[in-house]
Protein backbone atom coordinates (compact mmCIF):
# COMPACT_ATOMS: atom_id res chain seq x y z
CA UNK A 1 0.00 0.00 0.00
CA UNK A 2 1.36 3.42 -0.99
CA UNK A 3 0.85 5.95 1.79
CA UNK A 4 1.51 9.68 1.81
CA UNK A 5 2.23 11.18 5.22
CA UNK A 6 1.93 14.93 5.41
CA UNK A 7 4.07 16.42 8.13
CA UNK A 8 7.45 15.31 9.44
CA UNK A 9 7.09 16.30 13.07
CA UNK A 10 6.85 13.74 15.81
CA UNK A 11 3.33 12.70 14.76
CA UNK A 12 4.31 12.15 11.13
CA UNK A 13 7.59 10.35 11.79
CA UNK A 14 6.13 7.99 14.38
CA UNK A 15 3.21 7.22 12.05
CA UNK A 16 5.69 6.56 9.23
CA UNK A 17 7.63 4.23 11.51
CA UNK A 18 4.52 2.19 12.37
CA UNK A 19 3.28 2.07 8.78
CA UNK A 20 6.64 0.98 7.39
CA UNK A 21 6.80 -1.73 10.07
CA UNK A 22 3.51 -3.03 8.69
CA UNK A 23 4.83 -3.10 5.16
CA UNK A 24 3.46 0.17 3.75
CA UNK A 25 5.36 2.05 1.07
CA UNK A 26 5.65 5.52 2.62
CA UNK A 27 6.37 8.97 1.24
CA UNK A 28 6.62 11.88 3.70
CA UNK A 29 5.85 15.45 2.72
CA UNK A 30 7.97 17.63 4.99
CA UNK A 31 8.09 21.33 5.80
CA UNK A 32 10.39 23.46 3.71
CA UNK A 33 12.30 24.22 6.92
CA UNK A 34 12.75 20.48 7.50
CA UNK A 35 12.41 19.20 11.05
CA UNK A 36 12.72 22.74 12.48
CA UNK A 37 9.30 23.52 11.00
CA UNK A 38 7.59 21.26 13.53
CA UNK A 39 6.44 22.11 17.05
CA UNK A 40 8.24 18.96 18.25
CA UNK A 41 11.58 20.54 17.34
CA UNK A 42 11.04 22.80 20.37
CA UNK A 43 9.84 20.03 22.69
CA UNK A 44 11.28 19.11 26.06
CA UNK A 45 11.38 15.42 25.21
CA UNK A 46 10.24 14.36 28.65
CA UNK A 47 8.48 11.01 28.78
CA UNK A 48 6.77 11.95 32.01
CA UNK A 49 3.24 10.55 32.13
CA UNK A 50 3.04 10.61 35.93
CA UNK A 51 4.08 14.27 36.21
CA UNK A 52 1.78 15.26 33.36
CA UNK A 53 -1.13 13.73 35.25
CA UNK A 54 -0.95 16.80 37.49
CA UNK A 55 -3.04 18.66 34.93
CA UNK A 56 -3.79 16.09 32.21
CA UNK A 57 -6.54 13.50 31.97
CA UNK A 58 -6.00 9.92 33.07
CA UNK A 59 -5.64 8.68 29.45
CA UNK A 60 -2.41 10.66 29.12
CA UNK A 61 -1.00 8.44 31.84
CA UNK A 62 -2.40 5.18 30.50
CA UNK A 63 -1.28 5.82 26.92
CA UNK A 64 1.92 7.56 27.92
CA UNK A 65 3.33 4.79 30.10
CA UNK A 66 4.40 2.76 27.05
CA UNK A 67 6.14 5.68 25.32
CA UNK A 68 9.62 5.09 26.75
CA UNK A 69 9.57 1.47 25.55
CA UNK A 70 8.44 2.54 22.09
CA UNK A 71 11.21 5.10 21.73
CA UNK A 72 13.79 2.71 23.12
CA UNK A 73 12.84 0.15 20.45
CA UNK A 74 12.74 2.75 17.66
CA UNK A 75 16.01 4.57 18.44
CA UNK A 76 19.66 3.48 18.84
CA UNK A 77 20.80 2.29 22.28
CA UNK A 78 21.26 5.01 24.95
CA UNK A 79 18.89 7.45 23.25
CA UNK A 80 16.28 7.10 26.00
CA UNK A 81 17.42 7.99 29.51
CA UNK A 82 15.35 6.13 32.07
CA UNK A 83 16.50 7.81 35.24
CA UNK A 84 13.40 9.62 36.39
CA UNK A 85 12.23 13.20 36.95
CA UNK A 86 13.01 15.38 39.95
CA UNK A 87 10.40 17.92 41.05
CA UNK A 88 11.52 20.67 43.42
CA UNK A 89 10.25 23.98 44.79
CA UNK A 90 11.72 26.88 46.72
CA UNK A 91 11.04 26.58 50.47
CA UNK A 92 8.46 29.38 50.29
CA UNK A 93 6.61 27.51 47.55
CA UNK A 94 6.50 24.22 49.43
CA UNK A 95 2.69 24.30 49.19
CA UNK A 96 3.14 23.83 45.43
CA UNK A 97 5.05 20.62 46.06
CA UNK A 98 2.26 19.30 48.25
CA UNK A 99 -0.29 20.27 45.64
CA UNK A 100 1.70 18.54 42.90
CA UNK A 101 2.01 15.42 45.06
CA UNK A 102 -1.72 15.34 45.71
CA UNK A 103 -2.46 15.34 41.97
CA UNK A 104 0.05 12.68 40.90
CA UNK A 105 1.28 9.18 41.70
CA UNK A 106 4.38 7.11 41.03
CA UNK A 107 6.75 9.27 43.08
CA UNK A 108 8.49 9.23 46.41
CA UNK A 109 9.44 12.14 48.67
CA UNK A 110 13.13 12.89 48.94
CA UNK A 111 14.96 14.82 51.65
CA UNK A 112 18.00 17.05 51.20
CA UNK A 113 20.50 14.19 51.36
CA UNK A 114 18.72 12.06 48.79
CA UNK A 115 18.43 15.05 46.46
CA UNK A 116 22.17 15.61 46.77
CA UNK A 117 22.80 11.94 46.03
CA UNK A 118 20.72 12.05 42.85
CA UNK A 119 21.79 15.46 41.59
CA UNK A 120 24.96 16.65 43.36
CA UNK A 121 24.66 20.06 41.69
CA UNK A 122 21.48 20.69 43.67
CA UNK A 123 23.04 19.74 47.05
CA UNK A 124 22.01 22.17 49.75
CA UNK A 125 19.62 24.00 47.47
CA UNK A 126 16.37 22.17 48.16
CA UNK A 127 15.10 20.46 51.28
CA UNK A 128 12.31 18.46 49.68
CA UNK A 129 11.63 16.95 46.29
CA UNK A 130 9.40 14.47 44.53
CA UNK A 131 11.16 11.77 42.55
CA UNK A 132 9.34 10.06 39.70
CA UNK A 133 11.77 7.16 39.21
CA UNK A 134 9.96 5.48 36.31
CA UNK A 135 10.00 8.49 34.02
CA UNK A 136 12.38 8.97 31.10
CA UNK A 137 13.61 11.61 28.70
CA UNK A 138 15.22 11.89 25.30
CA UNK A 139 16.68 14.58 23.08
CA UNK A 140 13.83 15.42 20.69
CA UNK A 141 16.06 16.79 17.96
CA UNK A 142 18.32 13.74 17.95
CA UNK A 143 15.28 11.49 18.17
CA UNK A 144 13.55 13.12 15.19
CA UNK A 145 16.76 13.18 13.13
CA UNK A 146 17.64 9.53 13.79
CA UNK A 147 14.06 8.43 13.25
CA UNK A 148 14.11 10.22 9.91
CA UNK A 149 17.48 8.67 8.94
CA UNK A 150 16.20 5.23 9.87
CA UNK A 151 13.13 5.75 7.71
CA UNK A 152 15.24 6.88 4.76
CA UNK A 153 17.38 3.76 5.18
CA UNK A 154 14.21 1.69 4.96
CA UNK A 155 13.18 3.28 1.70
CA UNK A 156 10.93 6.11 2.90
CA UNK A 157 11.05 9.11 0.56
CA UNK A 158 11.00 12.65 2.04
CA UNK A 159 9.88 15.55 -0.14
CA UNK A 160 9.64 19.23 0.68
CA UNK A 161 7.96 20.07 -2.63
CA UNK A 162 4.35 19.67 -3.76
CA UNK A 163 3.26 16.06 -4.10
CA UNK A 164 0.42 14.74 -6.25
CA UNK A 165 -1.82 12.80 -3.87
CA UNK A 166 -3.36 10.87 -6.75
CA UNK A 167 -0.82 8.10 -6.71
CA UNK A 168 -1.44 7.14 -3.07
CA UNK A 169 -3.96 4.73 -1.62
CA UNK A 170 -4.02 6.67 1.63
CA UNK A 171 -3.03 10.05 3.05
CA UNK A 172 -2.14 10.52 6.72
CA UNK A 173 -2.39 14.16 7.75
CA UNK A 174 0.04 14.98 10.56
CA UNK A 175 0.47 18.68 9.84
CA UNK A 176 -0.60 19.72 13.35
CA UNK A 177 -0.91 23.43 13.96
CA UNK A 178 -0.86 24.16 10.21
CA UNK A 179 -4.49 23.00 10.18
CA UNK A 180 -5.72 25.55 12.74
CA UNK A 181 -8.70 27.25 11.17
CA UNK A 182 -9.50 24.19 9.02
CA UNK A 183 -10.05 21.48 11.61
CA UNK A 184 -12.99 22.26 13.87
CA UNK A 185 -12.02 22.93 17.47
CA UNK A 186 -8.28 22.88 16.81
CA UNK A 187 -6.41 25.71 18.48
CA UNK A 188 -2.81 26.73 19.07
CA UNK A 189 -1.04 26.85 22.40
CA UNK A 190 2.18 28.76 22.07
CA UNK A 191 5.25 27.36 23.80
CA UNK A 192 8.51 29.23 24.18
CA UNK A 193 11.82 27.72 25.22
CA UNK A 194 15.49 28.52 25.51
CA UNK A 195 18.79 26.66 25.37
CA UNK A 196 21.40 27.53 27.96
CA UNK A 197 24.96 26.28 27.93
CA UNK A 198 27.22 26.06 30.94
CA UNK A 199 29.77 23.63 32.26
CA UNK A 200 29.31 24.82 35.82
CA UNK A 201 26.12 22.85 36.38
CA UNK A 202 25.65 19.14 35.78
CA UNK A 203 22.24 17.53 35.85
CA UNK A 204 21.44 14.02 34.73
CA UNK A 205 17.66 14.13 34.55
CA UNK A 206 14.84 16.63 33.95
CA UNK A 207 14.23 18.91 36.92
CA UNK A 208 10.90 20.65 37.32
CA UNK A 209 10.92 23.76 39.48
CA UNK A 210 7.41 24.44 40.72
CA UNK A 211 6.24 27.99 41.13
CA UNK A 212 2.71 29.34 41.48
CA UNK A 213 3.03 31.47 38.37
CA UNK A 214 6.07 30.36 36.43
CA UNK A 215 6.67 26.60 36.59
CA UNK A 216 9.79 25.70 34.62
CA UNK A 217 11.57 22.55 33.64
CA UNK A 218 15.19 22.09 32.72
CA UNK A 219 16.25 19.09 30.67
CA UNK A 220 19.97 18.29 30.33
CA UNK A 221 20.98 17.55 26.75
CA UNK A 222 24.61 16.65 27.49
CA UNK A 223 27.71 18.70 26.67
CA UNK A 224 26.67 21.40 29.10
CA UNK A 225 23.51 22.14 27.14
CA UNK A 226 20.20 22.64 28.93
CA UNK A 227 16.78 23.10 27.45
CA UNK A 228 14.49 25.27 29.60
CA UNK A 229 10.80 25.44 28.88
CA UNK A 230 8.11 26.06 28.31
CA UNK A 231 5.39 28.66 28.35
CA UNK A 232 1.73 27.80 27.78
CA UNK A 233 0.06 30.72 26.05
CA UNK A 234 -3.34 30.51 24.40
CA UNK A 235 -2.22 31.83 21.03
CA UNK A 236 -1.30 30.47 17.61
CA UNK A 237 1.50 32.99 17.22
CA UNK A 238 4.81 31.27 16.49
CA UNK A 239 6.88 34.47 16.52
CA UNK A 240 10.04 35.02 18.56
CA UNK A 241 10.08 34.71 22.34
CA UNK A 242 8.77 37.72 24.31
CA UNK A 243 10.96 39.65 26.73
CA UNK A 244 8.65 38.71 29.58
CA UNK A 245 8.91 34.97 28.92
CA UNK A 246 12.67 35.21 28.55
CA UNK A 247 12.94 37.07 31.86
CA UNK A 248 10.79 34.44 33.55
CA UNK A 249 12.94 31.62 32.18
CA UNK A 250 16.20 33.24 33.17
CA UNK A 251 14.95 34.10 36.65
CA UNK A 252 13.74 30.59 37.29
CA UNK A 253 16.89 29.00 35.86
CA UNK A 254 18.85 31.22 38.22
CA UNK A 255 16.61 30.14 41.10
CA UNK A 256 17.32 26.51 40.25
CA UNK A 257 21.05 27.13 40.33
CA UNK A 258 22.89 30.47 40.50
CA UNK A 259 25.56 29.22 38.09
CA UNK A 260 22.99 29.54 35.31
CA UNK A 261 23.59 33.29 35.57
CA UNK A 262 26.89 32.75 33.75
CA UNK A 263 25.46 30.32 31.20
CA UNK A 264 25.41 31.26 27.52
CA UNK A 265 22.00 31.81 26.02
CA UNK A 266 22.54 29.82 22.83
CA UNK A 267 19.02 29.65 21.44
CA UNK A 268 15.51 30.91 21.97
CA UNK A 269 12.55 29.52 20.15
CA UNK A 270 8.80 29.17 20.01
CA UNK A 271 6.45 26.60 18.61
CA UNK A 272 2.68 26.32 18.35
CA UNK A 273 1.21 23.17 19.86
CA UNK A 274 -1.95 21.94 18.18
CA UNK A 275 -4.68 21.17 20.72
CA UNK A 276 -8.36 20.34 20.96
CA UNK A 277 -10.60 21.63 23.75
CA UNK A 278 -9.86 18.66 26.03
CA UNK A 279 -6.13 18.83 25.25
CA UNK A 280 -6.24 15.22 24.05
CA UNK A 281 -5.17 13.99 20.60
CA UNK A 282 -7.54 12.68 17.95
CA UNK A 283 -6.93 10.01 15.33
CA UNK A 284 -9.69 9.64 12.78
CA UNK A 285 -10.29 8.32 9.29
CA UNK A 286 -12.49 9.79 6.61
CA UNK A 287 -12.43 7.87 3.35
CA UNK A 288 -8.79 7.75 2.28
CA UNK A 289 -7.49 10.31 4.72
CA UNK A 290 -6.39 9.61 8.26
CA UNK A 291 -5.86 12.59 10.56
CA UNK A 292 -3.58 12.63 13.57
CA UNK A 293 -3.72 15.92 15.44
CA UNK A 294 -4.03 17.68 18.79
CA UNK A 295 -0.97 16.19 20.49
CA UNK A 296 -0.73 19.41 22.53
CA UNK A 297 2.30 19.27 24.86
CA UNK A 298 2.43 15.48 24.68
CA UNK A 299 4.01 14.88 21.27
CA UNK A 300 6.76 12.50 22.35
CA UNK A 301 4.64 11.01 25.10
CA UNK A 302 1.53 10.17 23.08
CA UNK A 303 2.66 9.92 19.43
CA UNK A 304 3.63 6.23 19.82
CA UNK A 305 -0.01 5.58 20.73
CA UNK A 306 -1.46 7.80 17.98
CA UNK A 307 0.94 6.24 15.43
CA UNK A 308 -0.26 2.76 16.33
CA UNK A 309 -3.87 3.89 16.01
CA UNK A 310 -3.18 5.50 12.65
CA UNK A 311 -1.55 2.28 11.43
CA UNK A 312 -4.49 0.26 12.71
CA UNK A 313 -6.90 2.55 10.87
CA UNK A 314 -4.80 2.27 7.72
CA UNK A 315 -4.82 -1.51 7.65
CA UNK A 316 -8.10 -2.28 9.33
CA UNK A 317 -10.90 0.23 9.19
CA UNK A 318 -12.78 -1.46 12.00
CA UNK A 319 -10.21 -1.03 14.76
CA UNK A 320 -8.87 2.01 16.45
CA UNK A 321 -11.71 4.27 15.40
CA UNK A 322 -12.12 7.58 17.17
CA UNK A 323 -9.47 9.27 19.23
CA UNK A 324 -7.07 8.21 21.92
CA UNK A 325 -9.76 8.06 24.55
CA UNK B 1 -29.57 39.34 42.87
CA UNK B 2 -26.60 41.67 42.50
CA UNK B 3 -26.68 44.49 39.99
CA UNK B 4 -23.41 45.64 38.43
CA UNK B 5 -23.62 48.76 36.28
CA UNK B 6 -27.31 48.17 35.62
CA UNK B 7 -27.03 44.47 34.79
CA UNK B 8 -28.76 42.07 37.12
CA UNK B 9 -27.06 38.71 37.51
CA UNK B 10 -28.19 35.21 38.34
CA UNK B 11 -25.10 34.18 40.25
CA UNK B 12 -22.90 35.65 42.99
CA UNK B 13 -19.85 33.80 41.71
CA UNK B 14 -17.50 35.28 39.13
CA UNK B 15 -15.05 32.78 37.68
CA UNK B 16 -11.60 33.39 36.21
CA UNK B 17 -10.58 31.41 33.13
CA UNK B 18 -6.83 30.95 33.57
CA UNK B 19 -4.86 27.79 34.19
CA UNK B 20 -7.49 25.08 33.91
CA UNK B 21 -6.28 21.65 32.80
CA UNK B 22 -8.02 22.23 29.47
CA UNK B 23 -10.64 24.53 27.91
CA UNK B 24 -13.07 21.60 28.08
CA UNK B 25 -12.68 21.42 31.87
CA UNK B 26 -13.06 25.20 32.08
CA UNK B 27 -16.30 25.07 30.09
CA UNK B 28 -17.71 22.35 32.32
CA UNK B 29 -16.68 24.24 35.49
CA UNK B 30 -18.45 27.35 34.21
CA UNK B 31 -21.60 25.36 33.52
CA UNK B 32 -21.56 23.56 36.86
CA UNK B 33 -20.91 26.75 38.83
CA UNK B 34 -23.92 28.49 37.32
CA UNK B 35 -21.86 31.67 37.01
CA UNK B 36 -22.85 34.23 34.44
CA UNK B 37 -19.64 36.26 34.48
CA UNK B 38 -16.19 35.00 33.57
CA UNK B 39 -13.03 37.07 33.68
CA UNK B 40 -10.42 36.83 30.93
CA UNK B 41 -6.87 38.06 31.00
CA UNK B 42 -5.78 39.81 27.85
CA UNK B 43 -2.19 40.46 28.57
CA UNK B 44 -0.69 37.02 28.06
CA UNK B 45 -3.23 35.45 25.80
CA UNK B 46 -3.04 37.84 22.91
CA UNK B 47 0.75 38.12 22.85
CA UNK B 48 0.68 39.34 19.28
CA UNK B 49 -1.44 36.44 18.02
CA UNK B 50 -4.45 36.58 15.76
CA UNK B 51 -6.75 39.01 17.48
CA UNK B 52 -8.81 36.97 19.87
CA UNK B 53 -7.77 33.60 18.60
CA UNK B 54 -9.35 30.25 19.29
CA UNK B 55 -9.25 30.58 23.08
CA UNK B 56 -11.33 33.76 23.05
CA UNK B 57 -13.70 32.02 20.67
CA UNK B 58 -14.12 29.26 23.25
CA UNK B 59 -14.77 31.89 25.93
CA UNK B 60 -17.41 33.58 23.81
CA UNK B 61 -19.08 30.21 23.19
CA UNK B 62 -19.58 29.75 26.94
CA UNK B 63 -22.57 32.04 26.55
CA UNK B 64 -21.84 34.06 29.69
CA UNK B 65 -20.83 37.66 30.18
CA UNK B 66 -17.15 38.36 29.79
CA UNK B 67 -15.37 40.68 32.21
CA UNK B 68 -11.98 41.25 30.59
CA UNK B 69 -9.18 42.12 32.98
CA UNK B 70 -5.90 43.97 32.83
CA UNK B 71 -4.01 41.32 34.82
CA UNK B 72 -0.26 41.67 34.66
CA UNK B 73 -0.28 45.42 33.95
CA UNK B 74 2.21 47.34 36.07
CA UNK B 75 1.51 50.88 34.90
CA UNK B 76 -1.43 53.15 34.24
CA UNK B 77 -0.71 53.45 30.52
CA UNK B 78 -0.36 49.70 30.11
CA UNK B 79 -3.65 49.11 31.92
CA UNK B 80 -5.49 51.76 29.90
CA UNK B 81 -4.17 50.35 26.63
CA UNK B 82 -5.12 46.80 27.62
CA UNK B 83 -8.61 47.97 28.59
CA UNK B 84 -9.07 49.52 25.15
CA UNK B 85 -7.93 46.32 23.44
CA UNK B 86 -10.37 44.38 25.60
CA UNK B 87 -13.23 46.64 24.60
CA UNK B 88 -12.54 45.92 20.93
CA UNK B 89 -12.12 42.18 21.30
CA UNK B 90 -15.09 41.51 23.56
CA UNK B 91 -17.34 44.42 22.60
CA UNK B 92 -17.97 45.34 26.24
CA UNK B 93 -17.43 48.44 28.35
CA UNK B 94 -16.80 46.32 31.40
CA UNK B 95 -13.23 46.11 32.56
CA UNK B 96 -11.71 44.56 35.65
CA UNK B 97 -8.92 46.98 36.37
CA UNK B 98 -5.69 45.68 37.85
CA UNK B 99 -2.63 47.84 38.23
CA UNK B 100 -0.01 45.73 39.96
CA UNK B 101 2.29 47.61 42.31
CA UNK B 102 4.35 44.85 43.83
CA UNK B 103 5.92 42.15 41.74
CA UNK B 104 6.01 39.48 44.44
CA UNK B 105 2.66 39.87 46.21
CA UNK B 106 0.81 41.29 43.19
CA UNK B 107 -0.49 43.95 45.57
CA UNK B 108 -2.38 46.64 43.67
CA UNK B 109 -0.72 50.01 43.07
CA UNK B 110 -3.63 51.96 44.51
CA UNK B 111 -2.35 55.33 43.27
CA UNK B 112 -2.07 54.07 39.70
CA UNK B 113 -5.39 52.29 40.12
CA UNK B 114 -7.27 55.48 40.99
CA UNK B 115 -5.62 57.32 38.11
CA UNK B 116 -6.38 54.57 35.58
CA UNK B 117 -9.95 54.28 36.88
CA UNK B 118 -10.49 58.01 36.34
CA UNK B 119 -9.15 57.84 32.78
CA UNK B 120 -11.21 54.78 31.87
CA UNK B 121 -14.42 55.99 33.51
CA UNK B 122 -13.97 59.22 31.54
CA UNK B 123 -13.88 57.16 28.33
CA UNK B 124 -17.12 55.39 29.14
CA UNK B 125 -15.71 52.22 30.67
CA UNK B 126 -17.53 50.51 33.51
CA UNK B 127 -14.67 49.80 35.84
CA UNK B 128 -14.37 46.94 38.34
CA UNK B 129 -11.24 47.93 40.28
CA UNK B 130 -9.15 45.28 42.04
CA UNK B 131 -8.18 47.09 45.23
CA UNK B 132 -7.14 46.57 48.84
CA UNK B 133 -9.52 46.89 51.80
CA UNK B 134 -8.43 50.50 52.39
CA UNK B 135 -11.47 52.75 52.89
CA UNK B 136 -9.80 55.91 51.66
CA UNK B 137 -8.70 54.29 48.42
CA UNK B 138 -12.24 52.93 48.03
CA UNK B 139 -13.63 56.44 48.45
CA UNK B 140 -11.23 57.76 45.80
CA UNK B 141 -12.21 54.99 43.39
CA UNK B 142 -15.88 55.89 43.78
CA UNK B 143 -15.03 59.54 43.17
CA UNK B 144 -13.13 58.46 40.04
CA UNK B 145 -16.34 56.97 38.68
CA UNK B 146 -16.30 53.33 39.83
CA UNK B 147 -19.68 51.93 40.83
CA UNK B 148 -18.39 48.55 41.97
CA UNK B 149 -15.44 47.76 44.26
CA UNK B 150 -13.38 44.59 44.32
CA UNK B 151 -11.27 44.38 47.47
CA UNK B 152 -8.91 41.50 48.05
CA UNK B 153 -9.19 39.39 51.18
CA UNK B 154 -5.60 38.08 50.82
CA UNK B 155 -2.94 38.29 48.09
CA UNK B 156 -3.83 36.86 44.65
CA UNK B 157 -3.53 33.10 44.42
CA UNK B 158 -2.46 32.78 48.07
CA UNK B 159 -5.50 30.71 49.10
CA UNK B 160 -5.17 32.18 52.59
CA UNK B 161 -8.78 33.26 52.95
CA UNK B 162 -9.94 36.45 54.72
CA UNK B 163 -6.98 37.95 56.57
CA UNK B 164 -8.57 41.10 57.91
CA UNK B 165 -12.21 40.51 58.73
CA UNK B 166 -12.75 43.76 60.71
CA UNK B 167 -11.50 45.69 57.70
CA UNK B 168 -13.82 43.87 55.29
CA UNK B 169 -16.67 44.47 57.75
CA UNK B 170 -15.83 48.17 57.90
CA UNK B 171 -15.86 48.40 54.12
CA UNK B 172 -19.31 46.83 53.97
CA UNK B 173 -20.56 49.22 56.64
CA UNK B 174 -19.00 52.26 54.99
CA UNK B 175 -20.42 51.54 51.53
CA UNK B 176 -23.79 49.89 52.11
CA UNK B 177 -25.08 50.67 48.63
CA UNK B 178 -21.99 49.91 46.54
CA UNK B 179 -21.75 46.38 45.11
CA UNK B 180 -18.71 44.78 46.76
CA UNK B 181 -16.97 41.74 45.28
CA UNK B 182 -14.17 39.95 47.11
CA UNK B 183 -11.63 39.44 44.38
CA UNK B 184 -8.53 37.66 45.53
CA UNK B 185 -7.14 35.29 48.12
CA UNK B 186 -9.98 32.79 48.47
CA UNK B 187 -8.72 29.23 48.87
CA UNK B 188 -11.66 27.12 49.90
CA UNK B 189 -15.45 27.27 49.94
CA UNK B 190 -15.55 28.12 53.66
CA UNK B 191 -13.55 31.29 52.91
CA UNK B 192 -16.10 32.29 50.30
CA UNK B 193 -18.98 31.57 52.68
CA UNK B 194 -17.24 33.64 55.37
CA UNK B 195 -16.98 36.78 53.25
CA UNK B 196 -20.53 36.35 51.99
CA UNK B 197 -21.67 36.16 55.62
CA UNK B 198 -20.17 39.64 56.03
CA UNK B 199 -22.68 40.87 53.47
CA UNK B 200 -20.52 40.99 50.36
CA UNK B 201 -22.39 40.84 47.09
CA UNK B 202 -20.23 38.36 45.21
CA UNK B 203 -16.92 36.53 45.09
CA UNK B 204 -14.43 36.26 42.25
CA UNK B 205 -12.32 33.11 42.04
CA UNK B 206 -9.83 31.53 39.72
CA UNK B 207 -6.96 29.51 41.17
CA UNK B 208 -9.10 27.93 43.91
CA UNK B 209 -11.19 26.26 41.20
CA UNK B 210 -8.70 25.91 38.33
CA UNK B 211 -6.02 24.44 40.59
CA UNK B 212 -8.31 21.99 42.40
CA UNK B 213 -7.96 18.27 41.82
CA UNK B 214 -11.46 18.24 40.31
CA UNK B 215 -12.13 21.79 39.10
CA UNK B 216 -15.70 21.03 38.02
CA UNK B 217 -16.72 19.63 41.40
CA UNK B 218 -14.93 22.47 43.18
CA UNK B 219 -16.81 25.03 41.07
CA UNK B 220 -20.06 23.54 42.33
CA UNK B 221 -18.82 23.51 45.94
CA UNK B 222 -17.98 27.21 45.72
CA UNK B 223 -21.30 28.09 44.13
CA UNK B 224 -23.11 26.40 47.00
CA UNK B 225 -20.91 27.97 49.70
CA UNK B 226 -21.41 31.44 48.21
CA UNK B 227 -25.16 30.98 48.05
CA UNK B 228 -25.20 29.67 51.64
CA UNK B 229 -23.17 32.59 52.96
CA UNK B 230 -25.46 35.05 51.25
CA UNK B 231 -28.64 33.47 52.60
CA UNK B 232 -27.11 33.31 56.08
CA UNK B 233 -26.23 37.00 56.02
CA UNK B 234 -29.85 37.92 55.39
CA UNK B 235 -31.20 35.28 57.75
CA UNK B 236 -29.56 36.98 60.72
CA UNK B 237 -26.84 35.00 62.45
CA UNK B 238 -26.27 34.61 66.15
CA UNK B 239 -23.53 36.62 67.75
CA UNK B 240 -20.95 34.58 69.64
CA UNK B 241 -21.19 34.50 73.44
CA UNK B 242 -18.64 33.89 76.13
CA UNK B 243 -20.37 30.86 77.58
CA UNK B 244 -22.75 28.06 76.77
CA UNK B 245 -26.48 28.84 76.58
CA UNK B 246 -28.75 25.81 76.80
CA UNK B 247 -31.35 25.64 74.08
CA UNK B 248 -33.90 24.04 76.37
CA UNK B 249 -35.25 25.51 79.64
CA UNK B 250 -33.37 24.53 82.75
CA UNK B 251 -36.05 25.64 85.22
CA UNK B 252 -37.28 22.73 87.26
CA UNK B 253 -34.05 20.83 87.04
CA UNK B 254 -31.69 20.46 89.94
CA UNK B 255 -29.10 23.19 89.69
CA UNK B 256 -26.86 22.09 92.54
CA UNK B 257 -24.26 19.59 91.60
Amino acid sequence: MRVLIKGAGVAGLTAAHELVARGAEVTVAEHSRGLAGAASWYAGGMLAPWCERESAEEVVLTYGIGAADWWEAALPADSVHRNGTLVVAQPRDSAELKRFASRTSGFRWLGAEEIAALEPALAGRFRQALFFAEEAHLDPRKALSTLRQGLVARGVVFRASEIDEGGFALTVDCTGAARIGEVEGLRGVRGEMIYLQTHEVTLSRPVRLLHPRIPLYTVPRGGGLFMCGATMIESDDGGPITARSLMDFLNTAYALHPAFAEARLVETGAGVRPAFADNLPRVSRRENTISVNGLYRHGFLLSPATARQAAALAFDEQSGRGHVR
Amino acid sequence: MPVFYGSELRSRLLLGTARYPSPAVLAEAVRRSGTDIVTVSLRRETAGGRQGGAFFELIRELGVRVLPNTAGCHSVSEAVLTAKMAREIFATDWIKLEVIGHHETLQPDVFGLVEAARILAGEGFEVFPYTTDDLVVAERLLEAGCKVLMPWCAPIGSAMGPQNVPSLRAMRAEFPDVPLIVDAGIGRPSHAAAVMELGYDAVLLNTAVAGAGEPVAMAEAFAKAIAAGHIAYHAGMLEPRDMAVPSTPVIGKAVFS
